[in-house]
Parts: structure tokens; sequence; C-alpha cells
């Protein structure tokens, strides 16, 4: 398959999202987390160092953990692309118990960082973490947080893996 | 970002006929370096040529025991696959000292190998870099070089080689699988041949010619890598590149050192084999006293900067210690 350039140096592109699918002209350096965000409306996915240091950006790509900064959306077409807004089971408003674990233990402060860090926790559970709290930190060593909210977002992950009976 | 265009390869021999013919393109694989220098303008292809969709994503034993890896193998899945667990613990060990968790589930077995350097200076374009601007001089050797490499430099450049997984990969005689332009046969290079020293030209890193593409890394059977270990030391406790590290396996019997394999990462300019460590292990007691004589060994030709000299002590105490705990003690 070769993606065509068209004369305004936009590729079209197909991104299955959240359960839809959505076609877009993009320039093909486009990266995923600026199509979400600003081509699709879609701004929990957030920009903190656009260098995969930081973990804001974090979706899910076909059910695993990826850094949308460093996805160029052109090749993620046809996957599928979950976001912290497609969470929510069922799609209604029901939270996930993730988002809800978080809520209850007070697993943020200024919440920049909290979208991915619940879409990395979400996808921690699928993974062979092991099960202690020291575990779960270097799993989720990749999302930082600089409010300092690492004890209390520790707690909420570990409530939902047992909870969940995660591996 | 400059504009590039895109292509999804269809078939291997599309992806190396491309590459072939476009000095400019490059591959792209999990994208973790290359949009990441791309974004600094440190990249500057004219075209991609995706080569995610290639049948290069699986990991098979072949029947004279070598593990034969796609290039197209996750850092993360290559960690978990059981057989990799089981026969050489060091390299799963290795892949999981790596980066994040989102970072292993996007990075590939090709594209580790062919990571760049982490050092700033060749990351910001506001800067003299031998690698990045040829003869424009290495702004590391008279800067801050804390991270930088003590083993394999040159006056040219002295930038650290920051894959964990390479270091494992060289301990165990890896080999890489290398498809030229315009198809022809497979080559095999060792992964301790693939990367260059800096020498005079540092932006020369690897022995790889435009168009040639990794299918697969080879790992051939190690009985005794079934005890091998990767111990990795750095600034905190996760997602941290190495201050030094040391990939090792043993086979002692009676006491005695009969086989070893070292490697060490986070002081060379590439993943670094160390033959002076195995030679000074070879026969002698499986002891803290010759471990420590190995680990002399492997630094004995150590080039300290103005601010990684610690990084001799340091890369010594990392080996020992790692020969310690593969050891049970």
């Amino acid at each position: 398959m070769t993606s065509v350039m068209s004369h305004a140096g936009t590729v079209d592109v197909e991104l299955r999202v959240n359960a839809g699918s959505r076609r877009l002209a993009l320039d093909p350096r486009t990266t995923l987390l600026d199509a979400l965000r600003e081509h699709l409306g879609l701004t929990g996915a957030k920009k903190g160092c656009d260098h995969g240091q930081c973990g804001a950006c974090t979706v899910h790509v076909d059910g695993k953990r990826m850094l949308a900064c460093l996805t160029l959306a052109v090749a993620v077409q046809g996957r599928s692309i979950t976001t912290i807004e497609g969470l929510a089971r069922g799609g209604g408003d029901a939270l996930h118990p993730m988002q809800q674990a978080f809520l209850d233990h007070d697993g943020f402060q200024c919440g920049y960082c909290t979208p991915g860090q619940i879409m990395s926790a979400v996808a921690l559970l699928r993974e062979p973490c092991g099960p202690n709290d020291d575990d779960v930190r270097e799993c989720m060593s990749g999302n930082l947080c600089r409010c300092g909210a690492y004890p209390n977002i520790v707690v909420a992950i570990q409530e939902v893996r047992v909870s969940e009976g995660a591996e | 970002m400059q504009p590039f265009s895109y292509t999804s390869a269809a078939d291997i021999s599309s992806a190396t006929q491309l590459a072939a013919a476009d000095p400019a393109a490059r591959y792209l694989a999990g994208g973790t370096t290359l949009v990441d220098l791309m974004k600094l303008e440190v990249e500057r292809p004219t075209q991609l040529i995706d080569i995610t969709g290639l049948p290069l994503a699986g990991v098979a034993a072949l029947s004279d025991g070598t593990l034969r890896i796609g290039a197209m193998v996750r850092n993360a899945d290559l960690a978990h696959n059981e057989l990799v667990r089981t026969r050489y613990p060091v390299l799963t060990q290795a892949l999981l000292a790596g980066a994040s968790g989102q970072l292993r589930n996007m990075a590939t077995t090709g594209g580790n190998l062919l990571q760049r350097t982490r050092c700033p200076y060749f990351r910001d374009t506001a800067t003299p870099c031998n690698k990045r601007a040829p003869g424009s001089g290495c702004s590391a050797i008279g800067g801050y070089n804390r991270m930088h490499a003590v083993l394999g430099t040159s006056e040219s450049c002295i930038a650290t080689h920051a894959s964990d997984m390479a270091v494992a990969l060289v301990a165990l005689d890896a080999t890489v699988r290398v498809l030229g332009r315009g198809g022809g046969g497979e080559r095999v290079i060792l992964v301790e041949e693939l990367h260059r020293l800096p020498e005079d030209q540092p932006e020369r890193e690897t022995v790889l010619e435009a168009g040639d593409l990794i299918t697969a890394v080879d790992v051939p059977p190690l009985a005794f890598a079934a005890r091998s270990l990767y111990l990795k030391v750095r600034d905190r406790a996760s997602f941290a590149f190495a201050l030094a590290s040391a990939a090792v396996a043993l086979d002692v019997a009676g006491g005695t050192v009969r086989d070893a394999r070292v490697a060490l990462g986070g002081v060379g300019t590439k993943p670094w084999r160390s033959r002076e460590a195995e030679a000074a292990l070879r026969g002698r007691p499986a002891s803290r006293e010759s471990y420590r004589e190995a680990a002399r060994a492997a630094l004995a030709n150590a080039v300290p900067r103005t601010h990684n000299a610690f990084k001799i002590e340091l890369a010594q105490r990392t080996l020992v210690r790692a020969l310690m705990r593969l050891e049970g003690r």
C-alpha cells in the first residue's frame, strides 16, 4: 500500500478511534497526538514533553499502551486506537474502574498527567507486571507526575488490580 | 520537522529497492528514535518507508538451537517470550531495564540496535557535533560529559551507545541478518561488528549501507546462558539510561570458571564486549578476587574525560556485582 500525496501535501488517513472511524486529510508529519487533539477534538491525551519522556500522551493502539507523540498518524491507519475519552465502559457515562479508583484515592493533583497515567494503568492490567507496589512503580515509570501524586496512584492501581484479578 | 513522503512497504524487496534508490530515505519501525530526532531536525529524511507491516514479527527456534528473532518483534514481546526468558535471561533483563512500558511496546528489535546516541550535543542542532555535522567538532569533549563513554572513544566523538538490549546480544554472540539493495543474498553480521568505533568518522555508526535492512537477529545456542544476568546502574531506579551496565554469563564447575561472557553498557561508544574480562575469568576460581581482576582488565584501556572518570570505577563494581549475583552471593 502506498499513500499518495495530494496536491496540498496531505494524505488521506482513516483513523479508528474509540469505536468510531474518521477520515482526515493530514500532513504526513502529523503525530497521532496532534491528530487526536487538533483534528478530532479529543484533548484528553496531553502534550507534555512531546519527546516520549513523560507519558502524558499515552493511548492504546490495538490494546497496548503507546506514546501518541512519537507515533505518526499515517502509520496507525486501520489500527484500533483508544483514548481516555473512550475508556468508560459501554461508551456511556459509567467510569472505568481505574478512573473511579483515581478519584477515590486522590491519584492526582493538577490532573495534567492523569489521562496518560490512567491509560497506562489500564493497559498494565493486561501485562505481566508483578504483584508488589514496587512492580507497579516499575511498570508505571514511563508516566511522570510533577505534582508527586505517585503514592496514591499506586494505591489506586493496586485496588483495581486486585478487584479485577489481573495477572 | 522537515516534510517527507510516506510509504508503507508492501514487501521486503520493494522496501529495500525504495531505500536503496533514495539516500535521504529512512525506514520507519517503532519510531521511538526516528520521530523524536525528526522533531529536533537532527534526522531530516525526505522519505519514510514504513516497514512495520513486513512479515518480520516472529520468534522461532531453529532446528540447530538458534533463536531467530524477527526485526519487527517489539521489545516488550521479546522480553516476555518464553524461550528468551528461559534460554537467555540476560536478554529479558536487558530489555526490561530499557526505556518504559510504552516505549517497549513500540520499539522493535532492529530499531533498538540502530537507535542513535542520547548525547545532548548530538540532539541539539545549535551545537557542533561530528556525528551530526561531520567536521564541526565535538562539543562533549570540552563540555559536560558525565554521561559519555570511556571505552572506544576518539578525539572526534565520545558519545555512548545507549542500548541495553544490544549489550546482552553482543555477550550472546548474536548476529544480524541483513538484506541489501535490490535483494540478493542475506548477509550475516555479528552484532559485535555491526557498530563501528567512531574513530575519525563518527557519522558512520554501523557497517550497513543505504538500503540495507535488518530482517532478523539470530541468537546461537549457549547452554550456560540459562544462568545469565543483566545489571544496570543509573541515576534513578527506572526509565533512565545506564551509567554503567553489565551483561554476564558464567559456566562454573567445581568452583572454577570454565567459560564466561561479559559485555558492558553505558561506558562504550558501541555495545562493549569485553574479551579481556572473559580471558581473565577463564580457568580461574569463581571468586570475588577473580571478578575484580576481570573488571580491571575490562576497563584497563578506559579514557576518562572531565566529568565521567567515575564511570571507570563504577563499571568495575557493576561487573563484579553482576558476577557475584550470578553466583548467588
